[in-house]
């Protein structure tokens, strides 16, 4: 079988098995498979409101999922996304609602507010990896709980005691009427260009730029990049504060599109977290980090649809949620058969 | 190595394109779907049902107060009215806050009359839901929105939560009480601060522990902050904190399986909790709950909006007089001459004699 039959056949199979063993768990649990995938296909595509609010979904994934992914290329392991989040969505709020300035320069401040604490609380962990050694998958884990409790005492504390802050004003909103008429109310918001200018970002710094480079390099092996003349802790540093912009951009896209505020959190938002799965799902490239939140996003977000139409309870749907996700992911599982088999004819 | 990276890229991108090929496909059904959404304005029909629906906030349904008690109402409106499960009368959960808008459109969808969403967290949302349908009945329970097609339930939970300070200050042997919170916001400042004037008010002297856990969901954060209690002296804890107040069940059950004379109570919340003392046959560690009768107001709200009275545009407020919130039945637990004195501060809460604060200054 040549290579490129066998990439067009590993995901359709994976997502097909994916597919199949979800309808498996339906069948068992005693609903009806057609009913479920036709819920969870309605509430992806079903119709405007939903698809706006499928892309709303995938927005701050893409934005996750590259900041894991470009840590990931650099060698570098940042499972601190979700507090880099958290820092990037307060501090895109708080600008939004804290100043009156016309739009065009509003709007691009609170974000590039949210990209600056995000990067901080990267910075953080790239400075004590590269001066101390401190591991840098510790020291972003111990920062996300930190985040979580700095970033719910100052809503405290900004909002005199609510749960909330007061809402980002007009000028600094990722939202647009017209995109809610266009879809039906939906809460879709220009975020998904800040998302995908961000893929581009990404791929120009990587492929493009002789710093790119020198990250990648430092990422394949330190030593021999040193030995090159390389600034190793140089670029660790700066990787995670790339990073990180990423992921407080993400935050922003809460902060500035979907929820218009920032509230106080019992626990994470998750976004964080998924945000390693959609760039490994992704293999760690710009683009394949676009698909990997799609598939993210709309799986999540369409699965609300499966208790509304198809009456399957929730917690069924997380198991088919993450059955679909665990086949795509080992698509490599299923190419080697595809190989073994391709192999096993042609020796006929 | 850089050939397999290229491969697995290839391959994720004709995965979703896959997945986005056929959203063509989904261009009739879209047609179908947005058709039926066009009728979800026209709230009723001659001669059909009148449905009602309920979104829960993060707790979920099963969480032992208060949106469980929201759902019983919704289903006992349902029973009433001879309606389906799922049909007549359903309810949606929300994972996280954005789910609240999708679940409360979807049900608006699906054609229900009248759809309620429980929690102050969805005030937000239940706002925008409204100003999107003008010609939607929907209910806010716990938070005010200011909408001519939102009615705002809210409750005096000051004025419950004083009863139960009575009854614990008048219980407690070491003159030491626990209070374990939610989120440290409003609704719940309420609880706190009926609880510590109720319990002053017999014994001023008494300790009262006061510890919010800044969330609703996470039963073993309860559980730490009962043993702490329990450990340090405190006989008596009353929870408000949803799913959270069940470790403090679970922290009080296992003191009292481990030595059966171990002097600790809960008092629970919003729904009568007895069932989540249960030691063994003989043994509750329940003192009383303090009652939130929002499975009354819900059904309330829903006859009257069937009656085609819809009170919109209005809060109502349900307290100690109109008898939306109370004490459980102890079944024993307190004697009777402490019920006495609860029942007296009740009558003159509810004549209006005292006034309970709404937050401790």
């Amino acid at each position: 079988m040549s290579n490129r039959v066998v990439n067009i056949l590993v995901p359709v199979v994976s997502i097909i098995i994916g597919l199949i063993v979800g309808a498996i768990v339906m069948v068992v649990s005693g609903y009806d498979p057609v009913l479920g995938y036709t819920a969870l296909w309605n509430g992806i595509f079903g119709d405007s409101y939903s698809i706006g609010n499928t892309i709303r979904q995938i927005t701050p994934y893409i934005l996750s999922g590259l900041a894991v992914a470009f840590a990931f290329r650099t060698g570098l392991f940042n499972i601190g996304v979700e507090g880099q989040l958290l820092m990037g969505w307060l501090a895109a709020a708080y600008v939004g609602y804290a100043f009156e300035l016309p739009r065009f320069i509003h709007l691009p401040l609170a974000l590039l507010a949210a990209a600056a604490a995000g990067a901080f609380w990267a910075f953080i962990v790239g400075f004590l990896k590269a001066k101390f050694s401190v591991h840098e998958v510790i020291a972003s884990i111990m920062l996300n709980y930190t985040a979580l409790h700095i970033t719910n005492a100052v809503i405290r504390n900004l909002s005199d005691g609510s749960f909330k802050t007061p809402t980002v004003l007009e000028s600094a909103t990722l939202r647009m009427p017209w995109l809610r008429e266009i879809t039906d109310n939906s809460s879709l918001h220009l975020g998904i260009i800040v998302a995908l200018l961000m893929v581009f970002v990404m791929w120009f710094i990587l492929e493009k730029t002789t710093r790119g480079y020198e990250l990648k390099s430092v990422g394949f092996n330190k030593d021999a990049a040193e030995y090159a003349g390389m600034n190793v802790k140089k670029n660790i540093i700066l990787a995670m504060t790339i990073s990180g912009v990423f992921a407080g951009l993400a935050g922003a896209m809460e902060a500035l599109g979907t929820f218009q505020n920032a509230s106080i959190k019992a626990g994470f938002s998750g976004i964080g977290f998924d945000g390693i799965a959609v760039a490994l799902l992704g293999a760690n490239t710009p683009l394949g980090v676009v698909f990997g939140a799609s598939l993210f996003g709309s799986l999540k977000y369409g699965a609300l649809n499966m208790p509304n139409e198809a009456g399957i309870p929730e917690e069924i749907v997380a198991i088919i949620i993450a059955l679909i996700i665990f086949f795509v992911a080992s698509g490599y599982i299923i190419r080697l058969g595809l190989q073994k088999f391709g192999k096993k004819k042609e020796g006929q | 190595m850089k050939k397999r990276k290229l491969g697995l890229l290839i391959s994720s991108v004709v995965a979703t394109g896959a997945i986005l090929a056929a959203c063509g496909g989904g261009e009739d059904k879209e047609k179908d779907t947005s058709n039926n959404a066009g009728s979800d304005t026209n709230t009723e029909d001659a001669g059909e049902a009148f449905k009602v629906a309920m979104v829960t906030d993060v707790g979920g349904v099963d969480d032992k107060s208060f949106n469980q008690s929201a759902w019983e109402g919704i289903k006992q409106y349902g029973t009433d009215n001879n309606l389906k499960e799922k049909e007549g009368y359903d309810y949606l959960q929300s994972e996280t806050d954005a789910d609240y808008n999708t679940n409360l459109n979807n049900l608006l969808r699906r054609d229900f009359d009248l759809v309620f969403g429980v929690g102050y967290l969805m005030g937000d949302s239940i706002g925008e839901i409204a100003a999107d349908n003008p010609k939607a009945m929907l209910a806010l329970i716990d938070a005010e929105v200011d909408a001519p097609n939102v009615v705002s339930l809210m409750f005096k939970e000051h004025e419950g939560a004083f009863l139960a300070g009575v009854a614990a200050a008048k219980m407690s042997k070491s003159g030491k009480l626990g209070f374990v919170g939610g989120n440290n916001i409003p609704v719940i400042n309420r609880f706190e601060a009926g609880f510590v004037e109720g319990a002053k008010a017999v014994n001023p002297d008494i300790e009262i522990q006061r510890n919010y856990t800044e969330s609703f969901a996470d039963a073993a954060k309860g559980k730490i902050t009962a043993n702490a209690m329990y450990s340090s002296g405190v006989d008596i804890i009353f929870h408000a904190a949803g799913q959270t107040g069940n470790g403090v069940f679970s922290e009080a059950k296992e003191r009292k399986s481990k030595d059966p004379n171990a002097n600790v109570w809960v008092i629970g919340v919003d729904a009568d909790q007895y069932a989540e003392g249960k030691v063994d046959d003989k043994t509750n560690v329940t003192l009383t709950s303090m009652l939130k009768g929002v499975h009354k107001a819900v059904v309330e709200v829903s006859n009257a909006a069937k009656d085609g009275n819809f009170p919109g545009g209005t809060t109502i407020t349900y307290g100690l007089a109109e008898d939306g919130v109370g004490l459980a039945d102890s079944r024993g637990a307190i004697p009777e001459d402490v019920l006495a004195v609860v029942e007296e501060y009740k009558q003159k809460i509810a004549s209006g004699e005292i006034t309970v604060s709404e937050s401790l200054k």
